[in-house]
């Protein structure tokens, strides 16, 4: 793949993007093999998280929404196979900041990144990337549950449906392998052509996590995933996503200090600016964010002195 | 004590807030009543319609009534031509406006860019639903029959029937295509689904049965116009039926609006007979399109 021949691609469906998309794999897969022997042996042997390779990195990004800065100059590397919390007042651009990653912003008219967003070293909003791979490989759970009008199965066989698989023994497979990681197959094998919205919401969330996982996923974004659930249905998801960050690179908005502090590894504080624009505080291990902030906001954020 | 706490900070007392809570329920009963009332005036005046027409038309039916061409003798006269077409024009008109319209709602509401230009096809939009319908008679045959030089022939009136309905369809599909909770999209493209993907299997079905029904709507609009028909059509007095697209043609509405004029009594119950025929014609495409948008309905939340 050469610029010469790449330039002229206009968008992610000439086929040089699925080069790129290609690329964006295989720069992750280099790590494979480190990674899944340190969690293979035992979850201590694996390098303390701030030492993980990184996978998603901003380098002075700012998000404009016309003329509105939403994001000011962020500049961060969020680990691989790590739990990410970002935290912050309501408004000061955490789900905008999130949304970054699976270009889901490109569906808000008038919206523009300034700055570099990479994936693995890809630079994501380069035209070449195909969008549509890009969010196959950046999956996405929304605050509120919303699993398609379809049976659960059909649920999570959508994402592989789309991407060409047909083959029903294949389709079956991945049902059970998503529903099973998602700690949901026990619950919903005996009705898996029940329609998806008559579960529960912790079920549902449970749901669109395991739907989002059928698509084979490098990253995983949570939009406050527990914030429309009760208790019990929270911890379970809690649960999940610390295991799931083994093997994915999560990244969770949420409001809940003891969630951040319970699920996440690594932890980034969002602040709003005079001018109403997000920026990065603070970004270091969730324990020294907690324990020991070096900004004063920060500790004034997570002890509650303002929100 | 607490209650008359309450009342003091409202400035009332108690037997004045009982006063005048009693006449606040007398209005809400009163305007109940307005509001049913209103309600039996349309449903009592379709009654009275109803049955009368059945009074004096059901004797008349019978299957000669179907089977026959229309006659100068009321007691000979027969809907087959009128009937046939019908059924053609009805049918193409069907085959031209759900595609159309289904395509132009998914671009204005799934693609179109918010500027101007689309700002201004859908305010034309809008103002096309309201144009008079003889205007669309007498564009279709100026543009069909004359300049494209089909003729007065069943095409011509379907596809003047298309662009007479085709903005109720592209309104009543765009409302069901808006009413698809924009969670179902995000939750499609997250998945890596691409655009026409989201629309194909996610907005397309939840939104098929909101379409369906503006298509029935659309249809049942198509079959009982009379006017732009008879500037197409032009014959009342037709025997024999079309066998293709080409081929001259009669519909209900001109029939009866020909019966309708004759002074003799007995064509009134030819009349009533034909209106009834009509109906029967109608409900039974919307009950079609019923089942199948019933069908769609439970497929899609398999």
């Amino acid at each position: 793949m050469t610029h010469q021949q790449t330039e002229h691609a206009n968008n992610g469906m000439a086929p040089e993007a699925s080069i790129t998309a290609a690329a964006m794999d295989g720069a992750l897969t280099a790590h494979d093999g480190a990674v899944t022997a340190a969690v293979g042996a035992a979850a201590p042997e694996r390098p303390p998280a701030p030492d993980r390779p990184i996978s998603l990195r901003t380098e002075n990004m700012s998000l404009y929404y016309g003329d509105f800065r939403a994001l000011r100059d962020i500049t961060v590397g969020i680990p691989e196979r790590t739990v990410t919390a970002i935290i912050g007042a309501s408004g000061c651009g955490k789900s905008s900041f999130l949304r970054s990653f699976n270009r889901m912003n490109d569906l808000i008219p008038n919206a523009r990144i300034e700055g570099i967003v990479e994936m693995s070293g890809v630079p994501i909003y380069d035209r070449r990337v195909d969008v549509a791979e890009l969010r196959r490989a950046v999956g996405m759970v929304f605050q509120r549950p919303n699993p398609l009008p379809l049976s659960i199965y059909e649920n999570i066989a959508y994402g592989p449906r789309r991407r060409g698989v047909r083959n029903r023994a294949d389709l079956d497979g991945i049902v059970q392998r998503c529903l099973t990681q998602a700690a949901l197959w026990d619950e919903v094998k005996d009705k898996l052509k029940q329609p998806g919205n008559e579960l529960s919401g912790g079920q549902q969330q449970r749901l669109c996590i395991a739907r989002t996982l059928a698509v084979e996923p490098d990253v995983i974004l949570m939009d406050e995933p527990c914030s429309a659930l009760d208790p019990a249905s929270t911890l379970r998801i809690e649960e999940l996503m610390q295991e799931l960050g083994h093997e994915y690179t999560i990244l969770v908005v949420t409001h809940n200090m003891q969630q951040a502090a319970r699920v996440s590894e690594m932890t980034a504080f969002l602040n709003m600016a005079e001018d109403r624009a997000g920026a990065l505080v603070e970004f270091g291990p969730t324990s020294e964010i907690f324990t020991n902030p070096q900004e004063k906001t920060t500790e004034d954020y997570i002890t509650g002195r303002f929100s | 004590m607490r209650q008359s706490q309450i009342d003091t900070v409202r400035g009332i007392s108690a037997e004045q807030f009982h006063r005048s809570l009693r006449g606040r329920r007398l209005v809400g009963k009163f305007a109940v009543i307005i509001f049913l009332f209103s309600t039996f005036i349309g449903l009592a005046t379709l009654a009275a319609l109803i049955i009368d027409v059945l009074i004096d038309g059901i004797p008349w039916i019978d299957w000669d009534f179907l089977s026959t061409y229309p006659s100068r003798h009321p007691e000979d006269a027969g809907l087959r031509s009128a009937l046939f077409g019908t059924i053609w024009v009805a049918g193409l008109t069907a085959l031209f406006t759900f595609p159309i319209g289904t395509a132009t709602a998914i671009y204005l509401e799934e693609y179109a860019p918010r500027n101007r230009m689309t700002q201004f096809i859908e305010l034309n939009i809008t103002n096309l639903a309201g144009v008079p319908s003889i205007v669309y008679g007498l564009l279709g045959l100026a543009v069909f029959v004359s300049f494209l030089g089909m003729g007065r022939v069943v095409l011509a009136g379907a596809l003047t029937l298309t662009l007479l309905v085709l903005p109720l369809l592209i309104v009543a599909g765009r409302e069901a295509i808006r009413a698809v909770p924009d969670s179902y999209r995000q939750g499609s493209l997250a998945l890596g689904a691409t655009r026409w993907q989201t629309v194909r299997y996610v907005v397309l079905p939840s939104a098929l049965p909101g379409i369906l029904t503006g298509t029935i709507l659309a249809m049942s609009r198509a079959i009982g116009e009379a006017a732009p028909v008879i500037a197409i059509a032009a014959l009342v007095y037709v025997t024999f039926t079309p066998g293709h697209p080409f081929e001259r043609f009669t519909v209900l509405p001109i029939q009866i609006f020909n019966w309708v004029s004759r002074p003799q009594a007995d064509w009134q119950h030819v009349t009533a007979a034909a209106i009834i025929i009509l109906l029967i014609v109608l409900l039974s495409m919307n009950a079609a399109a019923i089942l199948l948008r019933d069908r769609f309905q439970r497929r899609s939340e398999e």
